[in-house]
C-alpha cells in the first residue's frame, strides 16, 4: 500500500517556498541574500545617523551604535527578503495564496544555497556551516596558543589578542550549541522516528539562515576594534567597549534566535511525528536527548537574548541597568548570562551523550544498557542544569548564604551524568565490540569526559574554586566536557553517518589515523593546562610566569598539532566525497535504526514511501529472533533484521 | 537467544569469575595511586600553606585529588577488559547477537546509591571547609556571614581599577599605597572594590580570591601564617591589559610591617589629604578615565 503524499493528504510538501520557478541569478538564494544585506545595512546605517545626529552621547564618541545597530538590524532584514525567506509569510499576510511548489524534491547541489524546507538538506547546510564555524574558531585558538609560547615577547599586540580570545570563545559556544541538533538532529531525528517530515519546516530552514548571518556579524567585529570582554561580556566593560561589542551582541543574539528556532521544531516533531508504534518507550536515545535539549534551549536561551538586549539598551539608548550610577547592577548581567550560560554547557553534553547512548549498542551488539536511567539521565541533565548557575559566581561578591546550596546542586548533576557511564558500560559488557572509527570516537567520549567530569567536582567545590575560579584549570575542565565530549561525539557521528547522508562509505583507515591523532594531541593539549591553571596562570591573559614556559610551549605545540589532525580530517573528508567516492553498501554498521532502512542513500525526498509502522524497540541487538524495527525492512528487498547487507 | 550468540567468554560463568579478580587489580591501582597522591603530590599542591586559608585549600585540593585514582582506575579498568576480553575475534560474526540482557536492578540500584552517597558527601564536605575557614578565602559579598573570630584584624582595602591594583589602609590614617605588605600572624581582612568594570583581585599564594566590583565592598579574610612573596593578579577579564595587571606583594614579619607602613603614611601624608575619604566603595567611573574617585569631577561625591 502505497499512501499518497502529494498537497492533498496533508502529508507531504510544505508549500510556498523560494526557489522555484525562475532561473538566472535572481532567483532567490544566498546570492540574492546578499545583495538584500547590503542594500539593508546602507540603509539602516544612514537612518541610524540620520536620527542621531543630535544625540551628544555619539557626537565625538568616535562610534554610533544606534546606525551600528540599525546597519545590522536592516542588514538581516534584506538578507531575509534575499533569501527569499519572507515571500511566503508576506504573501499569506495580504491573503495570497502562494504559488504551490514542491522544493524538497529539488535535485543538484544548488538546493544547499537556498532557502529550502527540506530536512535532509537543513541537516547537510548545518553540517557544512557548523564545520567553517569549527575551523574558523580552532584557527583563532592557535592564533591564542601562538601568542602564549613566550611569556613576555608578543605576537599580537594585546587588543588584538583579546579581541581574538573573545571571537574564539563566543564563535564555539555559538556553533556548539547547533552542532549536534543542527546536522543531525534535523538530518537523522525525523527518519529515527518514521517521519516524512518536520513539523515547522519553516522555521527548521529560519534556524539554518540565521547562522551564516550571525557568522558573518560576529567576525566583522574584527575590523570594527573588536570587543575585549570575552564570551561571557560581562558589563560594565561591555557597555564601556567601542561597536565591535555591537556584533557581539547582535551575533549571539541571532544564534540564540537560531536556537530557539531549531529547538522548537524539534521537540514539535518529536512529540508529534513519531510514527505510529513509535511509543514513548520504543524512541531512541538520540531522539530522548533531542527532546531534553530542545526543552532546555526553549527555557534557557529567551534569557539570553534578554540580557543581550538590556546591554543593548545601556549601550545605544543610555539606560544604567547594567552599571551602579544609576540603580542598575553588574549582578544582574552576571546572573541573566549565567542562567542561559549553564543550561547552555549542557546543551552541549546531552547531544553528545545522546550520541554515544545511539551508536554504542550498534557496535556492541547488544540491547542498550539500562535504557530509561539514559533518558532519565537526560531528563535530569536538562532539570538540574537550571539551578546550579551561580556557581560561576562563588567569588563574585553576591551575597554567600546561597554557596552551599549551589555546591550541592552541581555535585548533584553529576548523579546523571554518572547514568550515561552507566549506560556505556553496561552496553560492553559481555558485548561484541567493534573498534570502528566512529565507536573509537565515542569511546574517546568516555575517556576524555571522565577528566572533565572529574575535574568538575574540583571547580564546584567553593574552597578549591578559590584557587581554580578564572583560571587555566577551570579552562581546561570545560574545554574537556565541551571538545573532548561533543566534538568527539561530532565527528564519530559524521563517521557514522555519512553513508547514509552521501550514499559514501569514509575510509576507515584514514578515519582511524584521524581519531588517533586527534585524541593523542587533544589530551597532550589540555592535560598539562590543569597544571597551568593549578600553578597559578589566569585565563585570557597575554602575560604569564616564567616558570609556565614550558608547559605552554608544550600546550601550543600540541594545539598545531591537534590542529593538523583536524586538517587531516578536512581534507580527507573532502577528497573522499569529492574525488574517490566510493560507494557504500547497504546499512554498512548492521543498525536496527529506523533511518538505515530507507530506499535508498542519500534517502528520497519524504523519507519513506509511506509511513511505516514500528514494530519493535530499536535495540534489540541481542535477539535474533526480534521482530524487525518496522514494517518496511522486509518489503525492502536487500534488508534483513540485523542488517547484514 | 540463538546458541551460538553466546561463546565462553561472554557466559555468566565466565564473567562471574573475571569479576573478583577485575576487584582486585581495581583496589590494588586505586591504593598505589591514592597513596602516591597524599603522599608524594599532597605536599607540593598549590595553593601552598602561606595561610591559613591556602594550606585549607591546599588541604582540600589534596584530599579530593586523592579520590580521584579510585574512579579513574574503576572506569579504566572496566572499559579496557571489556575492550579486550569482547572485542570481535577474527572469523567470528561481527554482527552476531551478543549478550541480551537490557540492565541489571541491583547493579543499577548500586550504583544510583553509591554515586549519590559520593555526590552527597562531596558536598558536606565542601561546606564544612567552606564555613569553617571563614569563607575559605572567597569573597563573601559586603555582609560576609562566615568571619573569623578576631575582631581586630588588619583591613586593607584593595582598590581595582584599569588596569592596577592599589591598596588603601583605614587603619594607617586612610593612607594609599602601590605595593603591598602583610604581616605574619594575623588576621587580615580584605575589602575589595573597582573604580570601573568588574576585576578580581587574587592573590594566589594567600587563598584569596574576590571579584572587585564597582560600588560593592566584596570582603575576603586570611590569616597569614608564612613569610614569603605572594603574586597578585586580576582574575575577571577587565579589558586591553588585563594580562600585565598584577604585582607582587610580601609577608613580613609584624616589625618589618609596622616600619613599613609608618614610613608609608609619613610619606604620603601629603597625598592622603587630597583622596577621597575612607570609604568602602567609591563612585565608580564607566568612561575609563578614574573620574569619579577624584573629586570635584565626581557628580556624586556630595551624596
Amino acid at each position: 500500500m502505497a499512501i499518497d503524499y502529494s498537497k492533498a493528504t496533508g502529508t507531504g510538501s510544505s508549500s510556498g517556498a523560494p526557489g522555484g520557478g525562475g532561473g538566472g541569478l535572481l532567483r532567490p538564494s544566498i546570492i540574492t541574500g546578499i545583495i538584500g544585506g547590503v542594500i539593508g545595512w546602507l540603509l539602516g546605517h544612514w537612518i541610524g545617523n540620520s536620527f542621531t545626529q543630535g544625540y551628544q552621547q555619539v557626537q565625538g564618541s568616535g562610534s554610533n551604535d544606534i546606525a551600528e545597530f540599525m546597519g545590522y538590524i536592516f542588514m538581516i532584514i534584506g538578507w531575509f527578503a534575499g533569501l527569499g525567506a519572507l515571500n511566503y509569510p508576506i504573501q499569506k499576510l495580504f491573503g495570497v495564496e502562494p504559488e504551490a511548489e514542491e522544493p524538497v524534491t529539488e535535485k543538484g547541489w544548488t538546493k544547499y544555497f537556498r532557502y529550502t524546507l527540506d530536512h535532509k538538506t537543513v541537516g547537510v547546510q548545518y553540517l557544512f556551516g557548523m564545520l567553517v564555524y569549527f575551523f574558523t574558531a580552532g584557527l583563532l585558538a592557535l592564533a591564542i596558543r601562538t601568542e602564549l609560547l613566550s611569556p613576555t615577547y608578543h605576537i599580537w599586540s594585546p587588543d588584538t589578542y583579546i579581541e581574538i580570545v573573545g571571537e574564539h570563545g563566543t564563535m564555539m559556544m555559538m556553533m556548539m550549541t547547533s552542532v549536534v541538533l543542527g546536522p543531525f538532529g534535523n538530518y537523522v531525528v525525523p527518519l529515527m522516528i518514521g517521519s516524512k517530515r518536520v513539523a515547522f519546516p519553516r522555521l527548521e530552514a529560519l534556524s539554518f539562515w540565521f547562522t551564516p548571518i550571525s557568522y558573518f556579524i560576529l567576525l566583522s567585529g574584527l575590523w570594527q576594534g573588536g570587543f575585549q570582554s570575552g564570551w561571557t561580556g560581562y558589563a560594565p566593560l561591555s557597555v564601556q567597549q567601542g561597536v565591535g561589542q555591537d556584533t557581539y551582541i547582535l551575533g549571539f543574539g541571532l544564534q540564540g534566535l537560531s536556537m530557539v528556532c531549531a529547538s522548537t521544531n524539534m521537540v514539535a516533531t518529536i512529540i508529534n511525528y513519531r510514527a505510529p508504534g513509535m511509543s514513548w518507550s520504543r524512541l531512541p536515545v538520540m531522539g530522548w536527548s533531542m527532546l531534553s535539549l530542545g526543552f532546555t534551549m526553549i527555557l534557557s536561551i529567551p534569557v539570553l537574548i534578554d540580557g543581550l538586549y538590556v546591554l543593548a539598551l545601556d549601550r545605544t539608548a543610555q539606560t544604567s541597568l547594567l552599571y551602579s550610577g544609576h540603580g542598575g547592577s553588574s549582578f544582574l548581567w552576571e546572573n541573566l548570562f549565567w542562567f542561559f550560560g549553564h543550561p547552555e554547557v549542557y546543551l552541549l553534553a546531552i547531544p553528545g551523550f545522546g550520541l554515544v547512548a545511539e551508536i554504542i549498542p550498534v557496535f556492541a551488539r547488544k540491547p542498550i544498557f539500562a535504557y530509561k536511567t539514559s533518558a532519565a539521565g537526560f531528563i535530569g541533565l536538562a532539570i538540574l542544569s537550571f539551578f546550579v548557575w551561580q556557581h560561576h559566581l562563588f567569588q563574585s561578591g553576591m551575597n554567600p548564604d546561597m554557596r552551599p546550596l549551589f555546591m550541592l546542586t552541581t555535585e548533584l548533576i553529576s548523579i546523571p551524568t554518572g547514568f550515561i557511564y552507566l549506560v556505556g558500560m553496561g552496553t560492553l559488557w559481555r558485548a561484541r565490540i567493534r573498534l570502528t572509527t566512529p565507536m573509537l570516537f565515542m569511546l574517546g567520549v568516555y575517556f576524555n569526559f571522565l577528566f572533565g567530569g572529574l575535574t568538575g567536582v574540583y571547580v564546584s567545590d567553593v574552597p578549591i574554586n578559590v584557587t581554580v575560579h578564572g583560571s587555566f584549570f577551570v579552562m581546561a575542565h570545560f574545554h574537556y566536557t565541551i571538545m573532548g565530549g561533543v566534538i568527539f561525539a561530532f565527528f564519530g557521528a559524521i563517521y557514522y553517518w555519512t553513508p547514509l547522508v552521501t550514499g559514501y562509505q569514509l575510509s576507515e583507515k584514514l578515519g582511524k589515523i584521524h581519531f588517533w591523532t586527534m585524541i593523542l594531541f587533544f589530551n597532550s593539549t589540555f592535560l598539562p593546562l590543569f597544571a597551568v591553571g593549578l600553578l597559578g596562570m589566569p585565563r585570557r591573559v597575554f602575560e604569564y610566569a616564567h616558570r609556565l614556559q614550558f608547559l605552554n610551549q608544550w600546550v601550543s605545540v600540541s594545539a598545531y598539532l591537534l590542529g593538523a589532525s583536524l586538517l587531516f580530517f578536512a581534507i580527507t573528508f573532502v577528497w573522499q566525497l569529492a574525488v574517490t567516492r566510493k560507494p557504500t553498501v547497504r546499512n554498512p554498521w548492521g543498525s536496527r535504526s529506523l533511518e538505515w532502512y530507507v530506499e535508498s542513500y542519500p534517502p528520497p525526498a519524504y523519507n519513506f514511501k509511506r509511513v511505516p509502522v514500528v514494530l519493535s524497540w530499536p535495540y534489540e541487538y541481542g535477539d535474533a529472533n526480534a521482530l524487525p524495527i518496522a514494517d518496511i525492512v522486509n518489503e525492502t528487498k536487500d534488508l534483513d533484521p540485523v542488517g547484514r547487507a | 537467544m540463538s546458541q551460538n550468540a553466546l561463546d565462553d567468554s561472554r557466559s555468566v560463568e565466565a564473567t562471574r569469575k573475571a569479576i573478583p579478580k577485575l576487584i582486585a587489580v581495581w583496589i590494588v591501582t586505586s591504593l598505589i595511586g591514592s597513596l602516591l597522591v597524599w603522599f608524594v603530590l599532597g605536599p607540593h599542591l598549590p595553593p601552598g600553606t602561606m595561610t591559613d586559608q591556602a594550606a585549607g585549600a591546599q588541604f582540600d585540593i589534596r584530599f579530593v585529588s586523592t579520590l580521584v585514582p579510585p574512579v579513574l582506575f574503576f572506569i579504566w579498568i572496566f572499559f579496557g577488559y571489556s575492550l579486550v576480553k569482547w572485542r570481535v575475534k577474527p572469523g567470528e560474526d561481527p554482527l552476531a547477537p551478543a549478550a541480551d540482557f537490557r540492565g541489571n536492578s541491583k547493579t543499577q540500584g548500586a550504583w544510583y546509591i553509591i554515586t549519590t552517597v559520593l555526590v552527597l558527601f562531596l558536598a558536606a564536605f565542601g561546606t564544612y571547609f567552606l564555613i569553617v575557614p571563614a569563607g575559605a578565602g572567597g569573597g563573601e559579598g559586603p555582609s560576609p556571614i562566615w568571619t573569623p573570630k578576631t575582631k581586630n584584624m588588619l583591613q586593607v582595602q584593595v582598590i581595582a581599577q584599569q588596569w592596577r591594583f592599589t591598596y588603601r589602609w583605614p587603619q594607617f590614617g586612610g593612607m594609599e599605597t602601590t605595593s603591598i605588605y602583610l604581616p605574619v600572624n594575623t588576621e587580615i581582612q580584605f575589602n575589595v572594590t573597582s573604580l570601573d568594570v568588574i576585576h578580581d583581585f587574587w592573590a594566589y599564594q594567600l587563598g584569596v580570591k574576590a571579584d572587585a566590583n564597582p560600588d560593592v565592598n566584596n570582603v575576603a579574610f586570611t590569616k597569614t601564617q608564612q613569610l614569603g612573596r605572594f603574586t597578585v593578579r586580576c582574575d575577571e577579564l577587565c579589558g586591553v591589559w588585563h594580562g600585565a595587571m598584577y604585582n607582587y606583594g610580601y609577608v613580613v614579619s609584624q616589625a618589618q610591617f609596622q616600619q613599613w607602613a609608618t614610613q608609608m603614611e609619613a610619606q604620603n601624608a601629603a597625598v592622603t589629604k587630597l583622596l577621597p575619604k575612607y570609604a568602602t566603595t567609591y563612585t565608580p567611573s564607566y568612561a575609563g578615565n578614574g573620574g569619579g574617585y577624584y573629586p570635584p569631577q565626581d557628580p556624586n561625591a556630595n551624596l
